[in-house]
């Protein structure tokens, strides 16, 4: 049988400038930038364009001048991405362009920003923002498995470091960082202290997809999409974050292990094992994510992220590289779903062999995700060179 | 020395939805309730019309003695809003009965928080609508 997304390349990616400010723009304005940028990269230009998915899709028809066209609005990441394979392989469109961005919207600095503070009336009263909920899941990993401070703070500073290098990063030149440098910043939410968290940012960014019959005579090498897949245990940030949250779907992984079922059925998709990953473009809006992940996405075994992490694996030149470009934690973290396509956009950048800083020599495989085990969700996208 | 302290009125306030009325007249009575399945005694999470379980119908409000242990917890530094004081302790707790509840720990200090640590419930008004349960250490 034919891989299912056999004829879906991804043929332009673009990350507009990422600022702490970015004055003068909206989140539809710097989307629409991000969504214009894509297309330049593929060597595109908007009347190719026959389906818009994302954040603003039917203001970015009407802007661009398109229609009639297919339009869905997504605020997600790698399901965005998804949605938009699944519009060519069945056939209701050619060229797909996605557009994302967040500006303007962290205003009152006195409160932590806007999409970290949850409504929700059972969480509300106990002041609950992001750092909180997923400290509940970090400080759970520390009691069973004895992960300890030092080894997120060393998730951290590789992170902070692999940004610090990039010149496109909101925080290039900040660092290089140590893990006593991570131990030392302020606690925000114990066990995290103000560098294990991710920042806030404004920014855009998009990406083109196309079937595999238009890729010809395209400005860059066509990456393909080898597997993908999420998993939710339910809403975000309304109910406890307990690590042992467990569903009908498969009662054999806890909700800190979300994900674990989306790589499981991404890696099979691909035909690939986790050894075969070359470099792992993952999600970090909390140091402890990368561990937990690290064991959920099987690189490595239960209670065992922290030895991985500690033993050099995910640094420059070990055997699994994670979140080259900086990520939400000194890249870029706009707030909404920017941050959450950058994690494909920095994939599809290592397998075309492009990147600036950090590029891990001849990557031909790379596993993407976005969400996390405080907010109840986490999706997987696998990525590869070669058409499938 | 840092004891952790109920919040004061005037933080963000809960707005009751259409099927939390019960949990939130047994706060104001001094009871801790959660929502059992008659059927299979499955606790649910939040208030629902489906058991999550065995996805019976008929589900009870039902008294919890409000002992438990703790799960999980975060003291925080850094407030959501600058209304919280801190530290505060936002914390999962195990109740006796089977249920979980996200809430904070008072009357102790942060580096007494520990898995398992004994606690029950004690409840706080921050309106003339709203009682919030908080959880203190007990040591019988």
């Amino acid at each position: 049988m034919a891989h299912p997304f056999r004829d879906v390349a991804i043929v332009g990616v673009h990350n507009t400038v990422q600022a702490r400010h970015l004055p003068g723009h909206d989140s539809a304005s710097i989307a629409l930038e991000g969504a214009l940028g894509a297309l330049a990269d593929a060597g595109l230009s908007p009347a190719d364009v026959d389906a818009v998915v994302g954040q603003f899709a039917q203001d970015d028809v009407l802007a661009l001048g398109l229609g009639p066209c297919t339009r869905r609005m997504s605020s997600l990441g790698i399901p965005t991405v998804l949605d938009a394979a699944a519009l060519i392989v069945t056939g209701q469109a050619d060229v797909v362009l996605i557009g994302a961005g967040g500006a303007g919207l962290y205003a009152d600095r006195s409160a932590t920003a806007p999409w970290t503070r949850p409504a929700n009336e059972f969480v509300v009263g106990y002041g609950l923002f992001t750092a909180a909920e997923f400290a509940l899941m970090a400080r759970r990993h520390m009691i069973m498995h004895g992960t300890t401070p030092e080894q997120l703070a060393t998730v951290a500073a590789t992170i902070r470091t692999n940004g610090h290098h990039n010149p496109e990063a909101v925080y290039h030149g900040r660092g290089p960082f140590d893990p006593a440098d991570i131990l030392a910043s302020r606690m925000v939410a114990d066990p995290f202290h103000l560098l294990d968290c991710s920042m806030t940012s404004e920014g855009g960014c998009g990406l083109v997809l196309a079937r595999a019959d238009r890729t010809a005579g395209l400005a860059a090498a066509p990456v393909w999409i080898l597997g993908g897949a999420s998993d939710s245990f339910g809403p975000a940030y309304q109910i406890a974050p307990r690590w042992d949250l467990r569903g009908s779907t498969d009662p054999d992984i806890p909700a800190g292990y979300v994900g674990r079922r989306a790589a499981d059925r991404s890696l099979a998709m691909a035909g690939i094992t986790p050894a075969e990953v070359d470099v792992a473009e993952l999600y970090d809006p909390f140091s402890f994510e990368i561990i937990r992940q690290l064991e959920a996405y099987r690189f490595c075994g239960p209670g065992e992220g922290g030895g991985f992490v500690d033993d050099g694996h995910i640094a420059p030149g070990g055997s699994l590289p994670v979140t080259t470009d900086g990520g939400t934690m000194s890249f870029s973290h706009a707030g909404i779903s920017a941050q959450q396509l950058q994690r494909v956009i920095r994939g599809v950048q290592q397998l075309r062999g492009s990147c600036r800083t950090m590029q891990v020599p001849g990557a031909e495989v790379a596993l993407c995700s976005n969400g996390g085990s405080g907010a109840l969700f986490t999706d997987v996208l696998v990525l590869g060179a070669q058409r499938p | 020395m840092t004891v952790l302290e109920p919040q004061p009125p005037g933080i963000p306030a809960p707005v009751p939805g259409p099927h939390s009325e019960p949990y939130w007249d047994g706060c104001r009575q001094g009871e801790l309730r959660f929502l059992r399945c008659d059927g299979c005694a499955a606790a649910q999470p939040k208030p629902t019309m489906l058991c999550r379980r065995c996805r019976g119908r008929s589900l009870s409000w039902t008294p919890s003695g409000g002992r438990g242990v703790l799960y999980s917890w975060t003291v925080v530094w850094r407030p959501q809003h600058p209304t919280f004081r801190v530290p505060y302790a936002p914390a999962i707790v195990d109740l006796d009965e089977g249920f979980s509840v996200l809430s904070a720990v008072v009357g102790c200090r942060p580096e007494d928080l520990a898995v398992d640590l004994a606690v029950a419930v004690e409840f706080h008004a921050i309106s003339e609508t709203i009682t919030l349960p908080y959880f203190r250490p007990v040591t019988d």
